[in-house]
């Protein structure tokens, strides 16, 4: 379980930002520190094709299952709405993996 | 010109075990969908398809056959047979080299590659099966049916991913068209419902976890099927004079290339390929009554398809009758022009529209008269089938009544 309050679930909740910004940073071809947790995937230029690409890199790198369809992204319960939002869901989903 | 006809059919999909049986269930609007009987399914999360059930190989060839054909190759052949059956062309020494071959498939042998991938990887076996490069090679099922049949004009595969089997046909209809061959038995064939097969799909992540429902507002993917269709494409005046039973004409063809991305549809393309094929046939968008959908059920496709239908045929558009059979027997993928084909003849022969089933709910952006669920009795003189890949590669085939 990974807990926010917690000093040792801040560090682990703060390595998965690290690590989901790095994933969408390498699709961006942009350097991690340029990524900003507001940005849309529009805004950082990744295409459809970029964000499944980054969807299986997230699963490879935090042994999940990420529910997202192509053809309903809304329905997918995985928000892919900004940076932020995916950190987020890709949070949830770990949790939800430990239980 | 020389004018081309279809003399022969024969298939194999979820819906049956030949044409008639394919043609009916079509008909009727069957679902040929199902619960994926494969080894590991618990695995995937894609766990439906319209797989064939209840088949014997055992029944239909023999041991010797059997080591050489692929799933895929099987399915082809069990479709020519039918389609040479109801043609009765009779190959002899004077025209073998006048007849040809020409299928279409996307993956080829893939249950060979999958289940000698298991020996070897997950196995750890030390060897696979002598016959495995002349099971999986994409070429094998045209190659046993010039074998079987004494064929010895031009034979080939073609491979553009979903439109494969159009391209396939294509080339038949201009090679007849043209004076390079007399006859050619075409269509493809497919079987990618293996483990490796799904898994692969699965990773593009557009691929409907429940249904098929193409053009409706709810609709979240594609859903795979496997099987085959072949026909006897003929010149017209020898198919006459030998009375063969005409199903319908080929009138004409035509490809285009996106020159876009990988795997996007694009609506420029589409429609190139549609008045391509209007213009090679000799006719004006008006004639047109009905038309074969590539209609995968993913959002980009089906809305793609109808803008691109309603530029090319502006206020014919709503005129026209349009369905994707996909909806029924599945994604086809290399083998799905060539079934689909088989709609497209039921609505110039019988006079019957095969329905899009599997539709809850109109959308904006689909608003074409897609023949919702149920079949519908039509007199169409023009028919349109449309494939659309992944590569951007476009063919599209017009059929007439005859």
């Amino acid at each position: 379980m990974y807990h926010a309050e917690t000093p040792e679930g801040f560090s682990r909740m703060q390595n998965v930002q690290e690590q989901v910004v790095a994933i969408l940073a390498e699709q961006a071809v942009m350097e991690p520190s340029e990524v900003s947790p507001e940005a849309t995937l529009e805004e950082l230029g990744i295409d459809s094709l970029g964000l499944v690409e980054a969807i299986f890199a997230i699963e490879e790198a935090f042994d999940i299952q990420v529910p997202f369809n192509a053809n309903a992204p809304e329905e997918s319960g995985f928000d892919i709405s900004s940076v932020k939002s995916i950190v987020r869901a890709v949070e949830g989903l770990i949790e939800t993996a430990q239980t | 010109m020389r004018r081309v006809v279809i003399t022969g059919q024969g298939a194999v999909s979820a819906l049956g075990m030949d044409a008639s049986a394919t043609m009916e269930g079509l008909r009727e609007g069957r679902l040929g969908i199902s619960s994926l009987d494969i080894p590991d399914v618990e695995r995937l999360s894609i766990r439906i398809g319209g797989q064939i059930h209840d088949y014997t190989p055992e029944e239909h060839f023999t041991r010797q056959e059997l080591v050489l054909f692929d799933r895929a190759t099987q399915f082809a052949m069990l479709a020519a047979r039918e389609a040479m059956a109801q043609s009765g062309l009779a190959v002899s020494s004077e025209n073998a080299s006048r007849i040809g071959v020409v299928l279409g498939t996307a993956a080829g042998g893939l249950h060979t590659l999958d289940d000698s991938y298991r020996a070897v990887y997950e196995a750890g076996r030390n060897r696979v099966h002598p016959f495995v490069v002349p099971r999986l090679m994409n070429n094998a099922a045209a190659s046993h049916i010039s074998m079987t049949y004494g064929i010895e004009g031009p034979g080939f595969t073609v491979a553009t991913a979903c439109a494969s089997s159009n391209h396939a046909m294509g080339q038949a209809f201009h090679m007849i068209r043209s004076g390079m061959c007399d006859a050619i038995l075409t269509g493809g064939s497919e079987s990618m419902l293996v483990f490796g097969g799904i898994k692969a799909w699965e990773g593009l992540r557009v691929m409907s976890q429940d249904a098929c429902r193409p053009f409706s507002k709810t609709r979240n993917g594609m859903v795979q099927g496997e099987g085959a269709a072949i026909f006897v494409f003929e010149e017209y005046e020898s198919a006459r004079a030998r009375g063969a039973d005409i199903l319908a004409e080929v009138l004409g063809f035509a490809m285009t290339s996106d020159a876009g991305d990988i795997v996007m549809p694009n609506r420029d393309g589409a429609a190139r390929a549609m008045r391509g094929a209007l213009k090679d046939a000799g006719i004006d968008a008006d004639s047109v009554g009905y038309i074969n959908a590539h209609g995968t059920g993913t959002t980009a496709n089906d809305k793609t398809e109808v803008a691109a239908i309603r530029e090319v045929f502006g206020p014919h558009a709503d005129s026209l009758l349009v369905s994707s059979t996909k909806s029924m027997h599945g994604h086809l993928i290399g083998g799905t022009g060539a079934v689909e084909l088989l709609a497209c003849i039921m609505a110039l022969r019988d006079g019957i529209i095969a329905p899009t089933i599997g539709y809850e709910e109109p959308d904006p952006e689909c608003n074409l008269d897609v023949v919702p669920n149920v079949a519908r009795e039509a007199s169409v003189d023009v028919a349109l089938s449309n494939a659309f890949a992944f590569g951007g590669m476009n063919a599209v085939l017009a059929l007439r009544a005859i």
